[in-house]
């Protein structure tokens, strides 16, 4: 079995590209699902292969929307990794533009954070050298 | 009274009047009291304060807001503040930079000889945490390898079925798997090789392995990178994998034991096994808060300094005329908040300790892969991707319905 794998290290398929996205375009599983109950102003989803990182980020970015009226997340069971994620909204706004918005509104916040820290970083380096800040 | 409780008059025209700065700053402190932490949670939700107060999501008042400062910028180990943003949004990257950041490391280890005392398992388990460094430009081309399991394993082939992996990912080749190899043999030390008489010096009651055999310690740096295909352009000279630190002892051998073995390494993520942990750990605390309520002075400011550590408080001379001397938070940056001077009948009433809530001074300890800054800017993209995956999913999601 030790031997198994280790044959002679075939070449990568020819004209694959280096970085794993080769000819044969992988499609994405889908890994958001709406549970059972859900209407167009309160809906349960089920976030496959995702945990505290993005669930608890993402409902702060989702509670800062003054158009819901509850948000929150949960993990059911740590042995699987789905992450449940419900939200429910004032008046008629539709549960997936505010999902959408909130989103889009977590990749600005990063955006601003990486743009943000390149210039401070850069700017570090640029009058300290020796990379120590002197006090 | 907490904040959600119905205001009276008075409190409703004060909140038509807007905050003072410092209620405005009070609301950034979480309070440090001698056996309990109060206020934790943020409150900077719409309508926690009420109508006077707009909380909502603006990102031109997120960019005002968001500060970095730096304090060390170390290639390996960078120190920085980072102020305004939330404690999810802080703790997100903390958890992307130790669970999710791809990194290489020795995966499959193909033994052809281990005549060793360590036993073969053992020895894997040591190459594996072993971290490896190389040149970012060849790192950032490899591919994943992910070894499928056997045929006859139904329910860990349906599990494998699941990832979206390129078909590519489940035979190792030159784009997502690199060799590296260990050859060493230990030998006694000879007079005609080495200019040592190992035996005979044994003989005569010497003890150091070092003096009497040759190749005794099998050290890091002893691993060889073997470029395979397009490797030898990628990884190139100062590029090429090596271990990072040169003299991590793997293994002791004695005469007449060898070591051959090839090891594969891939790529992998933290939360899989922790030598794919890019950093030796990421950490971050808040930003210690001293607030000096009524003045402290003379012999008790003394005794004030002397309750936290060096260069956190000051001594000034009071301008109030008492002529003795006041205690002033100098670098509060210092302070390791062990709530000392919370335990003296003199402080109390005169000292609220507390920490600010959005203020989050960071460590980031590489183990040698990556820079450090790198690293937070890769987790900063990380999540930004994991949340555009999800916008994409959310539209099919849609689209289906």
């Amino acid at each position: 079995m030790a031997t198994d794998g280790d044959h002679e290290m075939a070449d990568a398929t020819a004209g694959a590209e280096a970085n794993g996205t080769s000819g044969d375009f992988v499609k994405e599983k889908q890994r958001l699902r709406l549970l059972p109950g859900s209407s167009d102003t309160q809906a349960s989803f089920a976030f496959e292969k995702e945990d505290h990182t993005l669930g608890n980020a993402l409902r702060y970015m989702i509670m800062k929307n003054p158009d819901v009226e509850f948000c929150g997340y949960s993990i059911p069971h740590p042995s699987e990794t789905v992450m449940n994620l419900r939200i429910q909204t004032w008046d008629n706004v539709s549960v997936m533009d505010v999902l959408k918005r909130g989103l889009s509104d977590l990749a600005d916040l990063c955006d601003v954070v990486e743009d943000k820290f390149t210039a401070a970083r850069d700017d570090f380096n640029d009058s300290h050298p020796d990379r120590v800040a002197t006090k | 009274m907490p904040s959600w409780a119905p205001l009276n008059a008075e409190q409703l025209a004060e909140q038509r009047r807007g905050l003072s700065k410092e209620q405005l700053e009070d609301r950034r402190i979480v309070g440090v009291n001698a056996e309990t932490v109060t206020d934790v949670s943020a409150t900077d939700i719409p309508g926690h304060w009420g109508l006077g107060q707009d909380d909502s999501w603006d990102l031109e008042k997120f960019r005002q807001g968001l500060k970095i400062e730096f304090q060390q910028n170390k290639p390996y180990d960078a120190a920085f503040s980072l102020i305004g943003v939330d404690a999810s949004i802080a703790n997100a990257y903390r958890r992307i930079l130790m669970a999710e950041i791809p990194t290489l490391a020795i995966e499959d280890i193909f033994v052809f000889d281990n005549t060793s005392i360590i036993q073969d398992e053992v020895l894997a388990h040591r190459l594996g945490l072993i971290p490896l460094t190389g040149g970012k430009k060849g790192l950032d081309r490899l591919s994943w390898f992910k070894k499928p399991p056997p045929k006859d394993d139904y329910a860990a082939q349906a599990l494998y079925d699941q990832d979206d992996l390129a078909p590519s990912a489940s035979a190792p080749n030159d784009h997502n798997t690199v060799v590296m190899t260990l050859q060493t043999e230990c030998r006694w030390a000879t007079q005609r090789e080495d200019g040592r008489d190992g035996k005979a010096l044994a003989a005569e009651g010497e003890t150091d392995p070092a003096v009497k055999y040759v190749n005794s310690n099998v050290y890091a740096h002893q691993l060889v990178f073997e470029p395979q295909g397009d490797q030898a352009n990628w990884f190139e000279g100062d590029d090429a994998i090596k271990a990072m630190n040169p003299d991590i002892l793997i293994a002791k051998l004695r005469p007449g034991q060898r070591i051959d073995l090839r090891c594969h390494c891939i790529k992998g993520i933290g939360r899989d096994h922790a030598k794919f942990s890019p950093v030796a750990t990421a950490s971050y605390r808040l930003l210690p808060h001293i607030n000096i309520i009524s003045p402290i002075l003379g012999n008790e400011a003394k005794k004030f300094q002397r309750c936290f550590p060096r260069g956190v408080i000051d001594l000034v001379p009071d301008d109030e005329g008492s002529g003795e001397n006041k205690a002033v938070v100098a670098d509060p940056m210092k302070d390791t908040v062990s709530r000392e001077c919370l335990r003296h009948e003199e402080f109390k009433g005169k000292v609220k300790l507390g920490r600010v809530r959005d203020h989050f001074i960071w460590g980031v300890e590489s183990t040698g892969q990556f820079e450090s800054d790198e690293l937070f800017l890769d987790s900063v993209r990380l999540l930004k991707a994991k949340a555009e995956k999800f916008k994409r999913h959310l539209g099919e999601l849609e689209e289906g319905r």
